[in-house]
């Protein structure tokens, strides 16, 4: 299977890969996805006055849910929470021109995006 | 070195330049059909098709009639399935095959299954892919007209206890069908020693053209008979009907000759080159676990689960070498390879695994770069992954309530 130019260009110069330390205060940490499945996503996000300025992934998966999480963390960064609630994964599919087969990898980033943003809003509550 | 370097040679192999040599003079000189018995045209193709039978016959010490050509091995094993159920239906209408089969034979047991043609027993293998023949010889019943093994897997390489199989199909009046695919070429094979009755196999696996192949049917002891599939002219003994491919045949012929001659000195070659292939990789990256068995396997045959990065990923950052990763992840279902979920590869070891499949024309200089190029790209994607991470830090995997998706 042909990969895009996008999906290609994030597999090989990964953006924000990395990680937070997840017990911070300001740290929302999404991780989703199973090994036997094939894919697990981790995606963290650092917030300060309602606004994520930092955004970090690992990824175990196929090229595509690489680039999926890859590419949001570069969307997340900069944005409100409320902004980020409104990321949907068909946006992902879009811009990556992902096949039918690999849909799945952009609805993981989604999922993965909603579990840091709850993780981060579980956080302030109990504070 | 030229890019990209091919090491998937169980999925194909590139045509040996001395058989498009030998094939050359059969598209416009000596373009006749091997059936007319009446002008020096047909003459001279039959002459050609002889001489392949021969030499393919030699092979695997089968006498040249008993080679029914055909368009390739799935073809092959269609044909000897479903012809020896219909040709054998008043004896019994049982097939006792494995779960680590080519889909061509699993599949076509399935559809003789659905069509009410054929009940199934398929055998479960050990942690290295072998067939247990005493599980063979538990499995059948005065039913039981075919057995079908194969005789080396196309994933992992393992090579199957054929001749015992063959041995307890004798003694139990069952016919013996064996897939051999990978295995011709690469290592010897005798259909009397082994006592096979029936076996598919395929030009292009082993230098030679794709688009034909053939089935090997015993003439005697016992005779075996099949059922066509094909109605025409009643070419092949009346097994396979249609205007047989002269061209391809005679590069399977020239291709059989070959390894016949070139098999001891490359199979040791091989065997060679993926030992260095192995040790290079698995004595530089942790956690790397070979599937199959450790030394009753195909010499060019490699197949490594890497923990905690997929296969895909690793393939896509390795572009400039041909490779398959054992998890058929670019299907739809993305399932892993049933051949490793068979010999009970966890799933997520089973999404980790690549096949190398060495072959006549690589070299140790593409083996050293592959070598480089897997330790690079298992490392880089262990530090994006965050199953590495968690393992590092003590976390165990197994304990983990991941969400099933």
């Amino acid at each position: 299977m042909a990969y895009s130019d996008k999906v290609v260009d994030h597999f090989n110069n990964p953006r924000n890969m990395g990680s937070f330390k997840k017990d911070d205060e300001d740290v929302g940490t999404g991780m989703v996805g199973a090994p036997e499945c094939g894919d697990v996503m981790k995606l963290q996000i650092k917030v300060q006055n309602d606004t994520i300025v930092d955004a970090k992934f690992k990824t175990f998966g196929c090229g595509s849910a690489i680039a999926s999480s890859s590419l949001a963390t570069e969307w997340l960064k900069g944005k409100t929470l409320e902004e980020a609630q409104k990321i949907k994964n068909t946006d992902i599919v879009q811009e990556l021109n992902l096949p039918p087969v690999k849909i799945h990898c952009s609805v993981l980033a989604e999922d993965a995006i909603k579990a840091a943003l709850a993780d981060y809003q579980k956080k302030t509550e109990t504070k | 070195m030229k890019f990209p370097i091919f090491l998937d040679n169980h999925s194909t192999t590139p045509m040996d330049p001395r058989v498009l040599e030998a094939m050359l003079p059969y598209f416009i000189e000596k373009f006749g059909n091997a059936a007319s018995r009446n002008h020096a045209f047909g003459w001279e193709a039959e002459e050609a098709v002889d001489t392949a039978r021969k030499q393919i016959a030699r092979l695997i010490k089968a006498d040249p009639k008993e080679i029914v050509f055909t368009s390739g091995a799935t073809e092959s094993d269609n044909l000897a399935l479903k012809g020896v159920l219909e040709m054998y239906k008043e004896k019994g209408n049982h097939i006792i095959t494995a779960t680590t089969e080519h889909r061509a034979v699993l599949d076509t047991a399935k559809s003789l299954e659905a069509k009410g043609l054929a009940t199934v027993t398929y055998l479960s293998v050990d942690k290295q892919g072998t067939v247990n023949p005493q599980d063979v010889r538990n499995a059948i019943t005065d039913k039981t007209v075919l057995i079908s093994v194969m005789l080396a897997n196309n994933e992992i390489g393992t090579i199957n206890p054929v001749q015992e199989i063959g041995k307890i199909a004798k003694e139990k009046g069952v016919l013996f069908h064996c897939d051999a695919t990978q295995g011709i070429g690469k290592i010897p094979v005798d259909v009397q020693a082994m006592g096979i009755d029936l076996m598919s196999f395929s030009a292009h696996k082993l230098y030679g053209p794709k688009g034909i192949g053939a089935l090997y049917v015993r003439k005697k002891n016992p005779r075996v008979r099949i059922a066509a599939q094909m109605d025409g002219g009643g070419h092949e003994r009346g097994m396979r009907s249609g205007t047989l491919a002269v061209p391809l045949i005679v590069g399977f012929g020239k291709a059989c000759e070959l390894c016949e001659q070139e098999m001891p000195a490359e199979s040791a070659r091989l065997a060679k080159m993926r030992d260095r292939l192995q040790t290079g990789i698995m004595t530089a990256l942790e956690e790397t676990y070979l599937n199959g068995h450790p030394t009753n396997r195909l010499p060019g045959n490699l197949n490594i689960s890497f923990a905690y990065v997929e296969g895909e990923s690793l393939l896509m950052g390795m572009k400039e070498i041909a490779l398959s990763s054992g998890s058929a992840c670019t299907s739809a279902t993305l399932e892993p390879s049933y051949v490793l979920r068979a010999l009970g590869v966890g799933t997520e070891l089973a999404h980790s695994s690549i096949r190398f499949g060495i072959g006549r024309f690589n070299t140790d200089e593409e083996i050293d770069y592959a070598i480089k190029k897997v330790i690079e790209i298992v490392t880089k994607l262990r530090e994006m992954s965050p199953l590495y991470e968690m393992a590092k830090e003590g976390v165990d995997l197994k304990s983990v309530q991941w969400a099933a998706h």
